[in-house]
């Protein structure tokens, strides 16, 4: 039960940087230490003890497998947090380029 | 088991707090590092290998972008004066995540405990996948046969964000 609770922790810790920083790349690490913990998250509810990993063993037929469901959409959304990590720290190499800063509150007026 | 995860888990939250709070960039990104390759060990503990490899893989391509960005941009933090806005924000957030922290505690006593998982929906992937796909993976089964209109949707996803880290990068904005 702990497990969840200090899982929840490193999202909590995600969101108070998300909250109280003003760079833009310290933003971006705090969302990326966000998904992590979901991650982790997933992949603890789907654990089983004393299983193994989820490939089939065909000699032994009376092994417990660890739940392969959550593993295999945790797998798709890690792939999509390095699309959207890459596409957050590309606009704000772009910002810094127009205004010298990555301070959010220089950079207020987002008129085109 | 869980002894081992929870201590793994607190140094990843040090981690954490120290990569918010660095003061130099370079550092917050690769402290960064630490909370992504611990998440490795963690998958491996948890019996996930191919987690593991994506997430090693993931991980080192993520830090090297970041680390370009730093190295393109600027190293130094921002000097931030403490003023009533900063220290409101700072107590603010800190009562959201006490009230998000209750309900979650109350939210997980309805959850099954660590390791006491039962097999609900997989339970038919694990019994038929080696049969049915012919692949001895369960995961690698479920991701790219079961599943894979989810996968499609992933290879679309990062072809879009390919596409528009490209564009955003290359067009010119106005002075």
């Amino acid at each position: 039960m702990i497990v969840y609770i200090l899982c929840f922790i490193l999202f909590l810790v995600g969101l108070y940087g998300l909250i109280t920083r003003r760079n833009l790349i310290k933003i971006v690490i705090s969302l990326s230490i966000m998904e992590f913990s979901v991650f982790l998250f997933l992949v603890i509810i789907g654990y089983i003890d004393a299983g193994v990993a989820p490939i089939v063993e065909l000699s032994n037929q009376n092994v417990i497998y660890v739940d392969p469901l959550p593993q295999a959409m945790v797998l798709t959304a890690i792939v999509i947090g390095l699309a959207t990590t890459a596409m957050l720290l590309a606009i704000a190499i772009r910002l810094y380029r127009k205004y010298k800063t990555f301070d959010i509150r220089e950079i207020n007026n987002l008129r085109g | 088991m869980e002894l081992t995860l929870s201590i793994l888990i607190g140094f990843m939250i040090l981690g954490a707090i120290f990569a918010i709070h660095a003061k130099d960039l370079l550092s917050a990104v690769i402290t960064t590092g630490i909370v992504g390759y611990s998440l490795v060990i963690a998958f491996l503990l948890l019996k996930a290998p191919d987690l593991a490899i994506v997430q090693i893989v993931i991980e080192t391509i993520t830090l090297i972008i970041m680390v370009a960005v730093v190295l393109d941009s600027t190293r130094e933090e921002l000097k931030v004066k403490p003023d009533f806005k900063s220290y409101s924000n700072i107590v603010l957030s800190i009562i959201f995540a006490a009230v998000l922290l209750f309900f979650f505690v109350q939210a997980t006593a309805e959850l099954n405990l660590f390791g006491d998982h039962t097999l609900r929906m997989a339970e038919a992937y694990v019994d038929q996948a080696a049969e049915k796909t012919g692949s001895i993976n369960l995961v690698t089964g479920i991701l790219f046969d079961f599943r894979g209109y989810d996968t499609l949707g992933e290879a679309t996803i990062l072809f879009a964000a390919a596409l528009g880290v490209l564009t955003v990068l290359r067009i010119k904005g106005k002075k």
